[in-house]
């Protein structure tokens, strides 16, 4: 059995978002790149997965749609226990571009993991694209997955709770918050044996992108807040109900 | 041509979210000028159904089957898409939550039409078809295109205002096609908090952080947001520290809510944190420390130690409330 996960690079959660070229290009000067925050808790559970399965899953793999700056991020994904990684070298362009991308690698395994969304363009979208150019089903926002045998067990989250939902083989999980306790991180020797990993590059297949950017907008500066004296609450109730009709 | 829009049901029934939904569907209708359909699948009352007409849609597809009582992706895009095929739908709405996410990438495919999520506009024009949604995990907009025939939307909550209209709808059965190979998941066990205000409906939400000290020290927090009628929420550091349950982070990596007023307890306002509270309407911030961030994307505010001002919170809430 072999698992593959879909990482993308994205910034760093703390990095503060700027544009330039009249709004149309993110400004990514002095930006730090991460494997985004859902799919390195997607490969630490499916290096888990790996660990405790007795040799059953022999490989978890990523697969990563990015130019060459993206090396780094694949290569902490290697450090932290993947076996191998592709990378389709070529500009992200859309969801769609990019399930399309990744489909020729994901057909070839039996479980594929995506995180839910990326921290950058936040669309939500690859992992259930692919699951649909691969006509594999999908269970999405998983906060728990086991594997016993050939059994797949899956917590997902729904609205005021959560479900337990089996799947067949082969399935896409689109993973949020809750599927691992703690990212992993790279040990020393992880860091370098992962420069022995086979990265393979490969060229993209010929597809289209469904949409584009025009350009980005950040939201509109907030009025300075609103400071009520610690010995007067009521003041804040007062307002709040009179004033911004909250309550 | 036609807008559909997939209106989901909680134990047979809508709510707030359905009709926001409806009613964006509707707008979108009238800019293209045409009908706005809704489809619903699973067990909902015709009553219940005849609701949705209330806010703009004309026509409703009602699929029942036992099958479908619990959601599972690859069917319902099916279906989804046998409906918007049927009514040569050029825009599908759906709700940018855990369904929404889950199941409209699917759609897309099928229709290949290109899909914006957590849209917050009404489209800024139909040729070329723009639409603002939000990116960098709400920190941003982004104005996109969307080049195909067809388009996939999913609309952020609470950024579109219900409307009610004289509308009368017609109620169809629809009978999808779809065979047992569709169903490769299976609903093994549900378990939902019944009796409790979900924080993504919330119109009030009362979270706390760190600043809250310990968790046996939450009783007041959650009085403050019973006499509001209000649900509880936290930041990431207190989930993760097991002071209250994962459901409760909201934040970047957590639930992402926009209610009409959050009040942050003791949270110093991290930008992961500001990431998942940043939609809300009006923010409140209760924090010892003048210089935390979170004093920056609050409305108003107390500098102060939130155990002192927790019970003249909740007295004067009951005073306001009892003056009506």
């Amino acid at each position: 059995m072999k698992i593959l996960v879909c990482i993308s690079n994205v910034p760093d959660t703390t990095t503060k978002i700027k544009f330039k070229e009249d709004n149309k290009v993110f400004d990514t000067t002095g930006v730090q790149w991460i494997i985004n925050p859902w799919d390195e808790l997607a490969l630490t559970r499916a290096l888990e997965l790996k660990e405790g399965s007795g040799g059953k899953i022999e490989k978890v793999s990523v697969a990563l749609v990015g130019d060459k700056s993206s090396e780094p991020t694949i290569r902490k994904a290697l450090a932290i226990g993947a076996d191998d990684a592709f990378r389709v070298d070529t500009d992200p362009g859309d969801s769609f571009y990019v399930a399309t991308q990744l489909k020729e690698i994901a057909k070839d395994y039996d479980i594929v993991l995506c995180g839910i969304e990326s921290s950058d363009y936040t669309s939500s979208a690859v992992g259930g694209m692919l699951s649909e150019m691969l006509e594999w089903p999908s269970v999405s926002s998983v906060s728990r997955l086991n594997i016993e045998g050939d059994d797949v067990s899956i917590r997902r989250e729904i609205d005021g709770g959560q479900e337990i939902v089996s799947s067949q083989m082969p399935f896409v999980g689109i993973v949020q918050k809750g599927i691992a306790l703690e990212p992993r991180i790279p040990a020393m020797r992880g860091i370098m044996m992962a420069r022995k990993k086979p990265l393979n590059v490969l060229e993209p297949i010929e597809a289209e992108t469904l949409t584009e950017y025009e350009n980005f907008e950040m939201p509109p500066p907030k009025a300075a807040v609103k400071l009520v004296d610690e010995e007067n609450v009521k003041e804040l109730v007062e307002l709040l109900k009179n004033e911004a009709k909250a309550i | 041509m036609s807008v559909l829009v997939y209106t989901e049901n909680w134990d047979g029934k809508f709510k707030k979210l359905s009709f926001e939904l409806v009613s964006y569907a509707k707008a979108i209708a009238d800019q293209l000028n045409t009908e706005a359909v809704a489809v619903s699948i699973g067990n909902v009352e015709e009553d219940e159904l005849k609701k949705l007409g209330n806010y703009g849609a004309k026509k409703i597809f009602n699929v029942q089957d036992e099958k479908l009582k619990n959601l599972a992706n690859q069917p319902y895009a099916k279906i989804i898409a046998q409906v918007a095929e049927k009514e040569d739908a050029n825009v599908l709405v759906f709700a940018n939550n855990f369904t929404g996410k889950a199941v409209a990438p699917r759609v897309s495919v099928k229709l290949k039409a290109g899909l914006a999520g957590g849209v917050i506009e009404l489209p800024s024009s139909l040729d070329p078809f723009m639409v603002k949604r939000k990116v960098f995990t709400n920190k941003a907009f982004a104005n996109i295109k969307i080049k195909s025939e067809k388009k996939v939307l999913t609309l952020f909550q609470n950024s579109f205002e219900i409307k009610e209209t004289e509308n009368a709808a017609s109620i169809e059965n629809f009978t999808p096609e779809f065979s047992d190979a569709d169903f490769r998941t299976e609903v093994k066990e549900v378990n939902k908090v019944t009796g409790k205000i979900l924080l993504t409906d919330a119109e009030i939400v009362v979270s706390g952080g760190r600043g809250m000290k310990s968790p046996e020290k939450w009783e007041p927090l959650e009085e403050l947001a019973e006499v509001l009628g209000g649900a509880t929420a936290c930041s990431r550091p207190v989930s993760d520290e097991g002071w209250r349950p994962h459901e409760e982070h909201v934040g970047q990596t957590g639930k992402i809510i926009a209610p009409n007023l959050y009040i942050a307890l003791g949270i110093s306002g991290a930008i992961q944190h500001l990431g998942g509270v940043s939609s809300s309407k009006i923010i409140v911030a209760v924090n010892t420390d003048k210089d935390a961030p979170i004093f920056e994307a609050a409305d108003y505010g107390i500098v102060g130690d939130v155990h002192k001002i927790l019970p003249q919170f909740i007295e004067a809430v009951k005073e306001v409330k009892a003056e009506g």
